[in-house]
């Protein structure tokens, strides 16, 4: 057995841990709820795997079990980015909506 | 094409990671989120190109799952913004728990070795069998925890299920017993993935693997809710990037794993701002029970409007401290306008917002965002508290143990340690709550017994209506 591309992909999962932790350690909290809608919206990405369950040479079951997958994915994935834009559009500097006031 | 499709894939993984890099600041993260979405379609048009696929299954899936979330998210309430993130994630963890239940099936219609050769046509990559099995194992235990953890959280914090935890004796040993049968029925399909007893063990699999999701998050009370949130978030790119593992996908494994990863992060950032483990959040049934100590001596001093009134006026420097019962009473249109009106009146305003106010992480920052609050105003707990003893007035609306001062000054009370925002420093402190009750630790806090203290009781946004009616008097 080949393991090499096996250990191409534990290699990119291993860099990807890193990568992630490095990304956000620094992010201040006042976005840390958009952030955690933003990245749960990139967890959707399992839609990826919902959509090659569909492929024609499966079986009936793996189809409709796949189906599904597609549905909840989708949902995550429309839903999460959507509300995380609304949320993002929300927050303003001062004076970007009206004449700032003087404090 | 096999070679075009990585390609694509390598790009919207190059998206997602600016993508969250734009999330850290407040002026890149809408342009961040952008590209993220970018990233999304890239990698599912990518996907739609292996081909072979059920096209109208494939049509039908994304127009009826991109309806229902499209108009959840556009019909929430700001302040319902916390159960739904918990809803949205457990379906992505669903979802991956029913990519792992796909493959499944199909290892039991074409047998491991037909499976893997029908793998290995699709991605170009020869996996061992016992791989791919425990990668569908994992997705789906996994993903099942998500999806019943998530659903329970959306309970809790929507209010339809009892927020306070429920604990019963014995209860970490039958979680954990729970967790060992799953994990042998995982062991069950791996050493052998195609007879019925493996298909028993799958079934098993998917059940136990939502009772233990069940099982982890009835014992966390409300208040600890940011972490719970965090970390089912974190496991949600985990399942995805099992669900990657299965069939060998680079881009599922590399976003599901900085899901994974960032939520992750966040959930230690929860933990640390409660100066509490991790282990203890999950397993120590917080708050279950009224917690002994913290016993104050003195009164709670009421004041009415009209006293906050006058005092308010002269303040030169206020600060807001929000809690969570801010949210309840949706409140924060109000206090806006009070901010507005007392810096109109020659005051600084600042809003202090700890890391875990509210139900989830950064619940207040939204809220207030949402009432047009500019976040510059938004202070974090560090930055306010080295000038707390200057302040003239906080104002504290619905929150409590975070402002607890027995976390700074009572060894024995269970919050002892916990970083709080220093509002008793402050010349005058009212504190505007429904009640007497105590807070979700079940603490009394000594910042309402305190000499400087004055309660403001009744409804928040009755309350900060009333004060801004009577600076317009």
């Amino acid at each position: 057995m080949d393991y090499a591309p096996l250990l191409l992909l534990l290699f990119a999962f291993t860099l990807a841990v890193f990568l992630g932790f490095e990304l956000i350690s620094k992010v201040p909290s006042q976005l840390h709820t958009p952030l955690m809608s933003g990245s749960n919206a990139i967890s959707g990405i399992t839609i990826v795997g919902a959509l090659l369950a569909l492929s024609s040479g499966g079986s009936a079951y793996a189809q409709w079990i796949g189906f599904a997958a597609v549905v909840f994915a989708t949902i995550n994935v429309v839903g999460g980015y959507l509300v995380t834009d609304r949320m993002l559009a929300m927050f303003k500097k001062k004076g970007d909506s009206k004449g700032g006031t003087d404090a | 094409m096999s070679a075009l499709i990585n390609l694509i894939y390598i790009a919207a993984s190059i998206l997602f990671i600016f993508g969250i890099k734009m999330l850290g600041s407040a002026e890149t993260a809408r342009k961040g989120n952008q590209l993220s979405s970018v990233g999304m379609l890239l990698a599912v048009i990518a996907t739609l190109l292996y081909g072979g696929l059920s096209w109208w299954m494939v049509v039908a899936g994304v127009v009826v799952g991109g309806a229902i979330g499209a108009i959840a998210a556009s019909r929430v309430q700001m302040t319902g913004m916390p159960e739904l993130v918990a809803l949205f994630n457990g379906f992505g963890g669903i979802a991956s728990l029913l990519v792992g239940g796909a493959e499944f099936a199909k290892v039991q219609d074409l047998k491991i070795t037909g499976y893997l050769d029908a793998l290995e046509a699709q991605s170009g990559v020869a996996v061992p069998a016992w791989f791919v099995l425990v990668a569908i194992g994992l997705a789906v235990l996994i993903g099942g925890i998500t999806f019943t953890g998530s659903l329970i959280a959306y309970g809790k914090l929507s209010g339809k299920l009892d927020g306070k935890p429920t604990v019963f004796p014995g209860q970490r040993f039958v979680n954990l017993a729970v967790l060992g049968v799953a994990v042998a029925a995982m062991a069950l399909i791996v050493s052998n993935a195609d007879g019925s007893t493996a298909l028993i063990a799958g079934v098993s699999l998917v059940v136990l693997a939502m009772l233990v999701g069940v099982m982890m998050t009835i014992p966390i009370g409300g208040g600890d809710m940011p972490v719970v949130i965090s970390l089912l978030n974190s496991f949600s790119g985990v399942a995805a990037a099992m669900a990657g593992f299965i069939i060998a996908n680079n881009v599922l494994v590399v976003a599901g794993c900085l899901v994974g990863a960032s939520g992750m992060i966040l959930t230690v950032i929860m933990c640390k701002a409660m100066n509490r483990t991790l282990g203890n959040v999950l397993f120590g049934g917080f708050g279950a029970a009224s917690q002994s100590g913290g016993e104050v001596e003195g009164e709670m001093k009421a004041a009415s409007i009209e006293d906050a009134f006058y005092v308010l006026e002269a303040a030169q420097s206020v600060v807001i401290i929000p809690g969570y019962g801010m949210a309840v009473a949706q409140a924060q249109h109000a206090v806006k306008e009070l901010a507005e009106i007392l810096e109109e009146n020659g005051a600084e305003v600042r809003f202090a917002i700890h890391p875990v106010a509210g139900r989830m992480p950064g619940h207040m920052n939204v809220l207030l965002a949402e009432a047009d609050v500019p976040y510059e105003q938004l202070q974090e707990m560090d930055q306010v508290n080295p000038i707390m003893p200057t302040v003239d007035v906080a104002i504290v609306i619905g929150a409590n143990d975070v402002v607890n001062p027995a976390a700074l000054e009572d060894e024995g009370c269970p919050i002892y340690g916990m970083p709080i925002i220093l509002a008793h420093e402050a010349r005058t402190v009212y504190c505007l709550k429904r009640g007497q009750g105590a807070g979700f630790s079940g603490l009394q806090n000594s910042l309402f017994f305190r000499e400087n203290t004055r309660m403001l009781y009744g409804d928040a946004k009755a309350t900060v209506a009333g004060l801004v009616s009577e600076f317009s008097n």
